[in-house]
C-alpha cells in the first residue's frame, strides 16, 4: 500500500509542475505588457522599467518561472490589485463559505442520490426506476445558474408567506450577527498562529459556528439561507451519484454470489445492503470524489446567483475587474486542490479494492 | 430465468441477420428501441429545424429594438413587457409577443429562435475543433509511443487537472471575452477526452495482425494510421462527441452568463439569461425561457449520446 501511495505521489509531481507552468504561461500571455495592464495605459517608460525590475519581469523567463514556483511553495499566491491583499489572506476569508456550501451540496447529493440509485436498481424498470433516470438525465442537463434563479423566484416570491418561504440570497438575514465561537468560549488566541487560523476558519462557517456557540436563532437563519444554493449546486452530482449507484448496483445484483446468497435463504434486505451495496460502493467513491471538483466550478455560478461571498464569487469579481492576480492565484489553488483530491480518490480506491494496488 | 432468456434471443436474432445488415443499421435499430433516445432525437430535430428556419419563423429581428421597428405602435414598446399571446386572451389590438419583450425592448421569442442556431453552432464547432486536435494528438501518442506519447499525455493530464469550467474561465480572462474566444477555451478544455479515447483505440489495435500485414505490404505510416487504425476509434468518438456537445453547450452558456462569452446584442441563451438575471422577480419570463431552452438542448444531446453508447456497445446496454 505504501509503495502504491508513493508511486501515485511521484506521478503527481509532473502534473503539479504542468499546472504551475500553465498558470504562469497564462499570466504571461495577457495581451499588452503587464506593467500597463496593472498601472494603467498612461504609465511612463521610467515607471514601467522600475515596475518590471521590482517584480522581476526583466529577468530571463526561466528564472521568473523558478521564482514563481518558489513563491507558491512558500504559500505565496501573489496579490490582488482590487483588494490590495495577499491572495492567501483572501482565500482564508472566503474559502470557509464555499467549503460550507459545497459540503451541504455534497450531503444533499449523497443522502438523496444513493438511496434513489439503490431503489431504482432493486426495482429495475419500475416507475421508481424510470422517474429516477428521468430526474438523473434532467439533472445533469440543468444549467446551475438557471435552476438557482428559478428556485429563488419560486421559494421567495411564489411561496411567500407560506412555511416554504426561503430567502433568495445572502448568508444571513439583515441584522443577524455572528460572534466567533472561540470568543464566546473565552479562548485567548493570537492572530497568525495555526490554532487561530483554524478556529477563525471554522467560525466563518455560520452553521458550524452557531452550532458550537449554541446560537439556535442564527443556526436556523443560516440553514434557511443555505438550502436553496446548496440544492441548486447539488443537482449535477446528485444525478451522477444516483446514476452511478444504480448501474453499479445492477451490475453487482447480476453476480452469481448474489444468487447464491438468495438461494441459501438470506433475507432480501440483507442481500441488498450487505452483499450488493458494499460492492457497489467502489465506483461510487470515484464519482463522489470527482464531483467535488465539479462543485468548485459550479460554486462560481451558484455564488454569483445567490450573492454569497465565497471563492467562486470573488473569482467572478476578479474576472469582471480584470484582476489577473485573483484569477491566476485562485486557479492554481483550485487545481492543486483538485489534484490532491484525485490522489485521495485513487488511494481510497486502492484501499477499498486490493486488485488495484497490486496491478 | 425468463428475464435472462429474452436478451439472449434478441442477440441471436441480431447475430443471424449480421451478414445482411451493417453496423449502422443495427445501431439505428437499437437506437429506435429506446424511448429516451427517441425523445432526444425529436428535441434535436425540432432544434435543427428552428435553427435553419429562424429567419422565417421569427416575427422580428433578434437585435432590433421595437422602437426602431417600422410600423410598430410605440405605445406598446415597453421594457420587459409580459408575454402577450392572442390565443390566450391578450387583447387583439396589442402586438403579439409570445415570450414578451426583453430589457432592450427586443422580441424575446425571435431572440430565442436565433439562439437555437447559435447554440448548435457552439456545440458542433467546439467539439469538431476538440475532436480534430484530440484525434491527431491521441493517434500520434498511441502509434509512436515513447517520449512523444509521454509528453502528449502529461499535457493532457495537466488540462484534466483543472475543473473544466474554471480552466475555460481562466483562458477567456486572459485572451479576452467574446464568443469566439469562449469557444476556443471550451474547445481546448475538451481536447483531453478525445485524445484519450483515440489513444486507447490505437493502442488496442496497433499490434494486431492486420496492421502488421498492412505494414508488411509496404503501407506507409499515414495510410496505416488513418485507414487501418483510426476507423476503430470512430464509434467511441461519436459517443464521446455527442456527450461532449452537451457539456460544451452548458459550459458556453455558463461563460456567457458570466459575461465572458457571447456579447450583447448577440442572441445567445446564456447571455440573454445573464443580462436579465437581476430582473428575475419582476420579469421571470426573461430568465425562464432561455434557461429552459439550454436545458432541453443539453438534455437532447445527453439522451442521444447515452442511446448511441448503448447501441454501439451492447455490453453496456443492461447497465445504463
Amino acid at each position: 500500500m505504501a509503495s502504491y501511495i508513493l508511486r501515485r505521489l511521484v506521478l503527481a509531481i509532473p502534473v503539479l509542475f504542468g499546472i504551475l507552468f500553465a498558470t504562469f504561461a497564462l499570466a504571461r500571455l495577457i495581451p499588452g505588457d503587464p506593467c500597463r495592464a496593472m498601472l494603467g495605459e498612461k504609465a511612463t517608460k521610467v515607471v514601467c522599467d522600475e515596475f518590471n525590475h521590482r517584480h522581476g519581469l526583466d529577468r530571463p523567463i526561466l528564472v521568473q518561472f523558478g521564482v514563481y514556483v518558489g513563491e507558491i511553495a512558500r504559500g505565496d499566491f501573489g496579490n490582488s490589485f482590487r483588494y490590495s491583499k495577499p491572495i492567501t489572506e483572501l482565500l482564508m476569508e472566503r474559502l470557509p463559505i464555499t467549503f460550507e456550501l459545497s459540503l451541504a451540496a455534497l450531503l444533499f447529493s449523497v443522502v438523496v442520490g444513493i438511496p434513489l440509485g439503490v431503489i431504482a436498481a432493486v426495482r429495475h424498470n419500475s416507475w421508481v426506476d424510470v422517474l429516477t433516470m428521468l430526474w438523473a438525465n434532467v439533472g445533469v442537463s440543468m444549467p446551475v445558474f438557471w435552476l438557482g434563479l428559478m428556485l429563488a423566484y419560486i421559494f421567495s416570491l411564489t411561496l411567500k408567506d407560506t412555511i416554504f418561504q426561503l430567502p433568495p440570497s445572502g448568508r444571513l438575514s439583515a441584522g443577524v450577527i455572528t460572534i466567533p465561537f472561540f470568543e464566546i468560549w473565552g479562548w485567548q488566541l493570537t492572530e497568525g498562529t495555526f490554532s487561530y487560523t483554524l478556529a477563525d476558519f471554522i467560525s466563518r462557517m455560520n452553521i458550524f459556528n452557531s452550532l458550537l456557540s449554541a446560537d439556535w436563532e442564527v443556526l436556523k437563519d443560516a440553514v434557511t439561507h443555505l438550502i436553496l444554493p446548496a440544492f441548486a449546486l447539488s443537482t449535477i452530482p446528485m444525478a451522477l451519484i444516483a446514476r452511478m449507484t444504480r448501474s453499479a448496483m445492477l451490475e453487482v445484483l447480476g453476480q452469481d454470489y448474489i444468487r447464491t446468497a438468495r438461494a441459501k435463504g438470506v433475507i432480501r434486505r440483507r442481500v441488498i445492503m450487505k452483499h450488493a451495496f458494499r460492492n457497489a460502493l467502489l465506483p461510487l467513491a470515484t464519482v463522489i470524489g470527482l464531483s467535488l471538483g465539479g462543485l468548485l466550478g459550479g460554486a462560481v455560478l451558484t455564488e454569483t446567483v445567490f450573492n454569497l461571498s465565497g471563492v467562486g464569487r470573488i473569482l467572478y469579481d476578479g474576472i469582471t475587474a480584470r484582476d489577473y492576480g485573483i484569477v491566476q492565484g485562485f486557479t492554481v489553488v483550485i487545481a492543486i486542490f483538485f489534484v490532491a483530491l484525485n490522489l485521495i480518490v485513487d488511494v481510497s480506491y486502492a484501499y477499498l479494492d486490493p486488485r488495484i494496488r497490486l496491478d | 430465468m425468463a428475464a435472462q432468456t429474452t436478451p439472449l434471443k434478441k442477440l441471436d436474432s441480431e447475430a443471424l441477420s449480421l451478414d445482411s445488415v451493417s453496423l449502422w443499421q443495427i445501431t439505428r435499430r437499437r437506437l429506435f428501441r429506446r424511448k429516451s433516445s427517441i425523445v432526444g432525437m425529436v428535441i434535436l430535430a425540432i432544434l435543427v429545424f428552428i435553427a435553419f428556419t429562424a429567419q422565417w419563423l421569427a416575427p422580428y429581428s433578434p437585435t432590433l429594438s421595437m422602437l426602431d421597428e417600422k410600423e410598430y405602435p410605440t405605445e406598446f414598446a415597453k421594457k420587459r413587457l409580459d408575454p402577450c399571446i392572442h390565443a390566450f386572451g391578450c387583447a387583439s389590438d396589442k402586438p403579439q409577443h409570445l415570450m414578451g419583450l426583453d430589457g432592450n425592448i427586443r422580441d424575446e421569442f425571435s431572440r430565442m429562435l436565433y439562439g437555437a442556431r447559435l447554440s448548435l453552432m457552439i456545440g458542433f464547432s467546439t467539439v469538431t475543433f476538440a475532436i480534430i486536435i484530440g484525434t491527431v494528438l491521441g493517434a500520434l501518442g498511441g502509434y509512436f509511443g515513447g517520449w512523444i506519447d509521454n509528453v502528449i499525455m502529461r499535457v493532457m493530464d495537466v488540462l484534466l487537472a483543472f475543473p473544466s469550467l474554471l480552466l475555460a474561465i481562466a483562458i477567456v480572462t486572459v485572451i479576452g471575452p467574446g464568443l469566439i474566444n469562449a469557444l476556443l477555451a471550451i474547445g481546448i478544455v475538451s481536447i483531453p477526452a478525445y485524445a484519450r479515447v483515440v489513444r486507447g483505440s490505437v493502442l488496442s489495435v496497433r499490434e494486431m495482425d492486420y496492421v502488421s500485414a498492412s505494414r508488411a505490404l509496404g503501407g506507409n505510416t499515414y495510410e496505416i494510421l488513418f485507414k487501418r487504425i483510426l476507423p476503430n476509434a470512430l464509434t467511441p468518438l461519436i459517443v464521446q462527441g455527442t456527450l461532449g456537445i452537451a457539456s460544451a453547450i452548458l459550459d458556453a452558456a455558463a461563460l456567457s452568463f458570466l459575461g465572458l462569452g457571447a456579447q450583447p446584442p448577440t442572441p445567445e441563451w446564456g447571455s440573454m439569461l445573464g443580462a436579465e438575471r437581476n430582473q428575475v422577480f419582476t420579469a421571470p419570463h426573461l430568465v425562464f425561457y432561455p434557461g429552459l431552452a439550454i436545458m432541453l438542448t443539453v438534455l437532447a444531446f445527453n439522451l442521444l449520446g447515452d442511446g448511441l453508447r448503448d447501441a454501439l456497445d451492447p455490453r453496456l446496454a443492461h447497465v445504463s
